[in-house]
């Protein structure tokens, strides 16, 4: 390196890369023995699993999966904005993958609470008495990994104001995109884990 | 601490990456329209696979990193696959 470094400050990007991925790994496992409790629960209770999936709007889930893999290009997009030293562009970017986040949530809400408003929820009533012990399975997983999902786009949302507001600042730049590329790495999770749910849940009836 | 050059991923492979998504999740919508049995679970699946993929490569810029992240990445998929297939062997022949 030729030019003048911040000596004071650490800056190991691909450590902070390995860092990402193995958090990345917890990740996936903890949702891949998600996925297998589904698949088992799936295999056991075949005829009610349908008989649940139909509830559940194919359009919003649809809907939802497109935002995603939309979001999922702007946040690519703007890194590739922040090498190019395209400050105002990976703003932009950066905003738009945060509003389609938003908008994700809203549709979630909207989705759960349809949901709620036909006594589907964790512990119904309705639920106890309707339903058979497959289809209330079926719903209790959709719920905790729908939920946990959403969770996920929820602490997406804070690292992205994070990464956002440190381009703003200027402290990630050109020379220091790792806190932008592991954000972009994160919401790309984010993406991965719906790509298998919108499926599992919404198309296999 | 070297300073090696970074891969910048041009805004039209994105896009292309984007399209391809896209028309995946429109095919995987239309074949669970037809009814095709246990075809349809592994259609959808195998979509979601290819999707999955092309997130993993592209978005996430395993093709322009080094070895290592690569076969890590691979492994974790592996042992993910090795513990379903063990699972399910364990159902099936009970």
């Amino acid at each position: 390196m030729s030019q003048v470094i911040h000596h004071d400050e650490h800056y190991d990007p691909e450590g902070s890369k390995i860092g990402m991925w193995l958090f990345i790994f917890t990740e996936l496992l903890l949702f891949g023995g998600l996925f297998i409790v589904y698949s088992v629960y799936r295999y056991m209770n075949a005829d009610a699993f349908h008989l649940a999936a139909e509830e559940l709007n194919t359009t919003v889930g649809a809907l939802n999966t497109v935002i995603l893999l939309i979001s999922s290009m702007t946040i690519a997009m703007s890194t590739t904005a922040l090498q190019k030293k395209q400050k105002a562009t990976t703003i932009v970017l950066l905003e738009i993958t945060f509003m389609l986040a938003l908008i994700f949530l809203v549709n979630k809400y909207f989705e759960w609470g349809v949901k709620f408003d036909h006594g589907i929820f964790p512990g119904s009533e309705f639920m106890k008495a309707e339903m058979s012990q497959g289809e209330v399975l079926f719903f209790g997983l959709y719920f905790v990994m729908t939920g946990l999902h959403a969770l996920h786009i929820v602490a997406g949302l804070v690292i992205m104001g994070f990464a956002l507001a440190r381009v703003q600042k200027g402290t990630v730049h050109a020379d220091r995109p790792s806190l932008l590329e592991n954000a972009g790495l994160y919401w790309h999770l984010v993406d991965l884990i719906w790509i298998f749910l919108f499926p599992l849940f919404y198309l296999i009836t | 601490m070297e300073n090696e050059k970074h891969h910048i991923v041009p805004y039209r492979l994105y896009a292309v990456v984007l399209l391809l998504l896209l028309v995946l999740t429109f095919i995987s919508i239309a074949i669970t329209d037809i009814n095709l049995g246990a075809f349809t679970v592994v259609g959808a699946l195998l979509l979601a696979s290819i999707k999955s993929g092309l997130v993993l490569v592209y978005f996430m810029h395993l093709k322009f990193d080094k070895a290592y992240i690569q076969i890590m990445v691979g492994m974790v998929f592996i042992l993910f696959i090795a513990i379903v297939l063990v699972t399910f062997f364990d159902y099936y022949f009970r």
